[in-house]
């Protein structure tokens, strides 16, 4: 039987080979199909690494707390409405809650900062020093903002990219230098790795942060100290998250005194929550270009159908002679099946090397991300032998059960 | 001598539409081992039926055919496939050679479907080539070679595979007098030097006198079964 299956193949491969502009063109529905695939799935998960990966900057397993809307005398304030998060509920949560790595806090507002000539309107955010930690920047220059910083209300900042392009010359080093916040000189301590976009399309890298002591005291100004705009915490795993923030709920809920027929006056995202809408977005995304491109495939095999049931036709006094030497059904179908497969693996191979190209193309000329995994290139050859497969089963059955005598006659 | 082929009252009934056609209407012959027998008759006189189903490419409707004692009749399609493949022989009015594939895969084809090994393919089909005195021509694609040459090819097949019956449907029709002369010096060389069982169907006289026994058709039944007189001339024109 090996013997058998191995001159099968070559004979295939010469009979294909003999007539080379149809197999050609009985391939090309293959080669389009499996190359749209690839093509396609790499355009999906391209756009799906691109998504986890704008979710991964914001940190690891990080839990954003922020201040909720209260209902006064029936009327709803928005979110953010309010202030009703601050410091010491940070530090609260972290005492009480073993769960969490870390907490941290911050405030953000918008202010015109000055360096030298040049100036630039940025988002400065007043932090605790876990902050840095909790959200996953790393430094390019300098380092972090201290515990001490914290304490004593030092006048440091930490740049992120865009600010530092914004306000210092190319080549100038902006570590040690004196900038402007409103007016209050503060001295640059560090710089960050840029982070690029959000999630939600935002430059990430324009931000200025500051010991959030120094922005309540000397640059924001207070109604309520210590009141802070979003609590951020941090836990060791990822499953840790939706039991941490059963239990900030509860510690946040029992140190506002809330009652238990009133709604909470906070808001708690993860960044699953964060990065799940984006996730499902590129994931239909993905379906609905490789049912496309799946539509292609069929059309090849229907393709390679018609060519075979021509074949076994123009071929039936062939079959006759072969049945009459002694081939059994089964080698007709078998001879048959594998000249199927043979159009299509050969189709398909070629397919995933125009699909590696396509996506190839498609990163160069639209710059869009594009990722071929092995299981696409795999996933994608069985496909073509499978469509191979079965598309040449009713051509080659149709060959094996012809009656000897009658194949034998036909002219 | 044991019956090679004994067949009882074998019946073939087509139906085309409406019509009934009784190709065979009860045939009785028995073939012993290493005879040569000449089939003859008009068309339409049922001989190619007949000759189909000897070789196992086609079911009696009624009757009994035993080949070497077994009765082909209960077979399953893969069990007469194995019969035409180790026993029986065909050599066809029109060759029957597979276009654009090489005389020695041709005569390979038995061997390949009885699933022997590449290298034994080969030498058992170059040595059959050589029989019909084609050595040389291996490689030769059919459309490269002479009716005559075609045919030998044809029997080179058919005789790869060692059959006991070697089955000739007009092995000549299609060819010219010389080619004719040569086809059938073999086929009786064959006869006489390796003992194998030859049944040819023809309607030319000269053709049916290299047999050794004649049997004539007519209209599915057989007319008469006698001894070739003229054997000996007929094998004079050869010389």
């Amino acid at each position: 039987m090996p013997t058998f299956l191995l001159l099968t193949a070559l004979t295939a491969v010469r009979i294909l080979g003999r007539n080379r502009l149809r197999t050609g063109l009985t391939m090309l529905g293959i080669v389009i199909g499996v190359g749209a695939v690839i093509a396609m799935v790499s355009i999906g998960e391209g756009a799906k690494a691109a998504v986890a990966e704008r979710v991964a900057s914001m940190g690891t397993n990080v839990i954003l707390v922020l201040p909720g809307a209260v209902t006064t005398g029936g009327v709803r304030g928005g979110q953010g409405g309010v202030v009703t998060l601050t410091t010491a509920d940070a530090v609260e949560l972290k005492k009480r809650i073993p769960l969490l790595r870390e907490t941290g806090w911050a405030r953000r507002d918008v202010m015109q900062i000055v360096h030298g000539n040049k100036n630039w309107n940025g988002t400065v955010n007043g932090i605790s020093p876990s902050y840095l930690t909790i959200r996953g920047w790393s430094f390019t220059g300098g380092g972090p903002l201290t515990q001490q910083d914290l304490d004593t209300a030092a006048r440091v900042a930490v740049l992120g990219q865009t600010a530092v392009d914004n306000l210092f010359e190319p080549g100038e080093e902006p570590v040690g230098a004196i900038i402007r916040i409103n007016h209050v000189p503060f001295r640059v301590v560090g710089t960050l790795a840029p982070k690029g976009q959000s999630a939600q399309g935002m430059d990430q890298d324009d931000v200025i942060f500051i010991p959030f002591s120094t922005a309540e005291r000397k640059v924001f100004g207070t109604r309520f100290l210590g009141s802070v705009g979003a609590l951020f915490a941090s836990t060791e795993r990822p499953e840790d998250l939706a039991p941490a923030v059963a239990q900030i709920r509860e510690v946040l809920r029992q140190r506002h005194r809330l009652q238990p027929d009133q709604d909470d006056d906070f808001f708690i995202r993860t960044q699953v929550d964060i990065g799940k809408v984006h996730e499902d977005t590129s994931e239909t995304l993905t379906i609905m270009l490789f049912s496309i491109a799946s539509v292609s495939l069929l059309v090849g095999g229907i393709g390679i159908m018609n060519i075979l049931l021509v074949s076994v036709t123009e071929r039936t006094k062939e079959i006759g002679v072969r049945m009459a030497v002694g081939a059994t059904r089964r080698h007709i179908l078998i001879q048959f099946l594998v000249e199927a497969m043979t159009l299509s693996v050969l189709g398909g191979c070629l397919g995933i090397l125009v699909g590696m190209l396509g996506a190839r193309a498609t990163t160069v000329v639209a710059g869009w991300p594009t990722i071929i995994s092995p299981e696409t290139v795999i996933a994608a050859f069985v496909f073509s032998v499978a469509v191979g497969l079965f598309f040449g089963l009713y051509p080659a059955n149709k060959a094996a059960w012809m009656s000897p005598i009658d194949a034998l006659r036909y002219e | 001598m044991a019956a090679l082929i004994s067949c009882e009252d074998l019946w073939k009934i087509y139906r085309l539409g409406d019509v009934e056609v009784q190709a065979l209407r009860g045939v009785d012959l028995l073939i012993e081992e290493g005879e040569f027998v000449a089939i003859m008759g008009a068309s339409g006189s049922g001989k190619s039926t007949l000759m189909n189903i000897l070789g196992c490419l086609d079911r009696p409707t009624k009757g009994c055919y035993r080949l070497q004692g077994v009765d082909v009749g209960g077979l399953r399609a893969d069990q007469l496939a194995e019969i035409r493949n180790r026993r029986i022989g065909f050599v066809f009015q029109n060759f029957n050679l597979i276009p654009r594939t090489s005389a020695l895969e041709n005569v390979q084809l038995p061997l390949f479907y009885r699933g022997l090994p590449l290298r034994q393919q080969r030498a058992l089909a170059a040595e059959a080539l050589a029989r019909v005195g084609l050595q040389g021509r291996e490689n030769h694609y059919p459309s490269q070679l002479s009716g005559g040459q075609q045919q030998r090819v044809a029997i080179a097949r058919a005789l790869v595979a060692s059959p006991s019956l070697l089955l000739a449907d007009e092995p000549t029709g299609n060819l010219d007098t010389q080619s004719s002369l040569e086809i059938m010096a073999i086929l009786d060389g064959l006869n006489k030097k390796q003992r194998i069982t030859i049944v040819l169907v023809t309607h030319e006289t000269d053709i049916a006198a290299y047999a050794e026994r004649e049997v004539v058709m007519k209209d599915g039944r057989i007319l008469t079964d006698r001894k070739t007189p003229s054997r000996a001339s007929a094998l004079s024109v050869e010389a």
